[in-house]
């Protein structure tokens, strides 16, 4: 249990992100009566979310170590324009505990966890050693081993036994991961990983786990006060995903026993609490019927699914997440426990193509979405004439479907995908459309690593499965 | 004379070749960082690798020659 922190009285946020995080961050402290200041890139000055935010500041050239990952570029916006808070968003430097204590230093709020929960959960082996302390069943991994010494490396995957998945200790986003079938390949695998993590996370350590066949991906979202108390948000179902990255996520997660998930939150939601852990969190975990939830890792910031969740329990998190971390108490925040309304499902709009996933940057000469749409709701930071350019994320959009049952949600979001036009770039709405039409995912059953299986089933089933017609560029 | 063109607007990040190198189809000659992801362009035809078009560092477009390759 953490000392409750003094609570700080916030009139104007510094949104240090871009994109759909960055809009969604301004509407969230608009509607709490607070200033929201943005910061962009030289590529992002054309953004709509600059314009509407209180005040705006350009932080650098395009590429992201120049501009949103600079932390004194940072600092000085927070000086220059007296915000008091500063929310990271997600990516950038969201887990980053040094960043997050520098702003604390500086006597800002940072809208997030404490500094030390960052240190402690952002890294993936630190937070798994914590975890199967508090008594989470982990699955097989290893220790994080020596970069240098295979024999302890082929040692650690024979006790494990093949296939084991290669992971960095400090990685992120799907990068880095490569599953090892054999031990021929586990030299050739591990010195790629180790060059690919020193590369994005600056870090080269890794670990082993046992690769679990065929799961699902289960994620428990939680909100948490400074004073101890945390509640369950229930969870989302990201098993659709390519590259280990998430494409569609849903809530609640379907055709799972709703004791179990129940248990599951409430273990989780105690494990947190009793360690004081604060402001905002999802555990994420994998599930197999045969063997059950296995931990994966915990997210200490504002996720992208994160809209799932709001739609299902009627919450304004980025809100909540704001209040909490100004230091109001869970009971002022949520008054009441939210219960499940209906379903929810949510697909990113990402710019690549639908079939080699590759990504496809280039100027939006139309983007249009239906409007005012019952149960849907999109979520973007880009406009009609803006370029997407190959300097960030693919992400250009989300579309979030509600309805009372599954089939409701699933039919509503096919709708505003087929009403949705984006012409300039390649989207892979056509490779959403296709899985939404799949059996595979029309009967809930989608794993991690089903989506080309889901896209194969439809192309046999469907009576003209013709990906490329709906290209446009 | 072929060309190995960019199949991906972005940055280069990696040479994997030199010039006078015998490649075959298949074989990847340079990496191109785009959207946060590292994209191998592999060669389409097999020869020598004549000339470097572009350099690491250099923002390239798709469809933009890369190497010249004989």
């Amino acid at each position: 249990m953490t000392a409750a922190r003094k609570s700080k009285s916030i009139r104007k946020v510094l949104i240090a992100n871009r994109g759909a995080a960055a809009a969604r961050i301004v509407r969230a402290v608009q509607g709490l009566g607070l200033k929201p200041v943005v910061v962009y890139s030289e590529a992002d000055a054309q953004l709509p979310y600059v314009e509407q935010a209180a005040e705006s500041y350009c932080i650098g050239p395009a590429p992201a170590k120049q501009s949103y990952l600079d932390q004194g570029a940072l600092l000085d916006c927070m000086r220059r324009s007296g915000a008091d808070a500063l929310h990271p968003g997600y990516g950038f430097l969201s887990e980053n505990a040094a960043f997050a204590q520098c702003v604390e230093e500086a006597g800002h709020c940072f809208i997030g966890p404490s500094p030390k929960w960052i240190e402690l959960l952002g890294h993936k082996a630190r937070a798994r050693d914590f975890m199967g302390r508090m008594g989470l069943a982990l699955g097989g991994s290893s220790a994080v081993l020596p970069a240098n010494d295979m024999q302890a490396v082929h040692t650690a995957a024979r006790q494990l036994g093949f296939p084991v998945l290669i992971k960095p200790a400090g990685g992120d986003g799907g990068i880095g991961m490569f599953p090892v079938h054999s031990s021929d390949e586990l030299d050739g695998a591990w010195l790629r990983a180790s060059a690919l993590a020193e590369k994005a996370f600056s870090d080269p350590s890794l670990y082993l786990e046992r690769f679990v066949q065929a799961p699902r991906h289960i994620e428990f979202q939680f909100l948490a006060d400074r004073h101890g108390h945390v509640m369950s948000l229930f969870e989302r179902d990201c098993s659709t995903q390519r590259r280990y990255q998430k494409v569609i996520e849903e809530s609640p997660a379907p055709r799972l026993d709703r004791a179990v998930l129940q248990n599951m939150g409430e273990q989780l939601e105690r494990m947190l609490a009793n360690v004081g852990y604060d402001v905002i969190g999802t555990v994420e975990m994998l599930y197999t019927p045969e063997s059950g939830f296995s931990f994966l890792e915990v997210n200490t910031r504002l996720q992208v699914e994160h809209a799932v969740t709001e739609a299902v329990t009627g919450t304004d998190i980025v809100q909540a997440q704001i209040r909490l971390a100004a230091g109001e108490r869970l009971a002022e925040v949520m008054p009441v426990r939210p219960a499940l309304n209906g379903h929810a499902i949510e697909a990113r709009i990402y710019a690549e193509d639908p079939v080699r996933f590759f990504p496809s940057p280039g100027m939006l000469k139309v983007f249009q979405f239906p409007d005012n749409v019952p149960g849907i709701r999109v979520e973007t930071g880009y406009a009609q004439g803006n370029a997407v350019t190959s300097h960030y994320d693919p992400m250009v959009s989300k579309l979030i479907a509600h309805g009372r049952t599954r089939d409701e949600a699933a039919l509503r979001l096919r709708s505003a995908l087929a009403a949705t036009r984006i012409e300039g770039i390649k989207t892979n709405i056509p490779m959403i459309e296709r899985v939404l039409g799949s059996a595979r995912f029309g009967d809930a059953a989608m794993t991690v690593d089903g989506l080309q299986a889901a896209l194969a089933e439809q192309a046999q089933t469907s009576i003209n499965p013709t990906v490329e017609a709906k290209e446009t560029v | 004379m072929k060309a190995i063109c960019a199949t991906v607007s972005g940055r280069v990040v990696q040479c994997v070749v030199n010039e006078g190198d015998a490649v075959k189809t298949g074989d990847e000659v340079v990496k191109i960082e785009s959207m946060k992801m590292e994209i191998p362009v592999e060669s389409e035809a097999s020869g020598l690798i004549a000339k470097w078009l572009v350099k690491e560092g250099d923002e390239v477009q798709e469809g933009q020659a890369l190497v010249e390759l004989s």
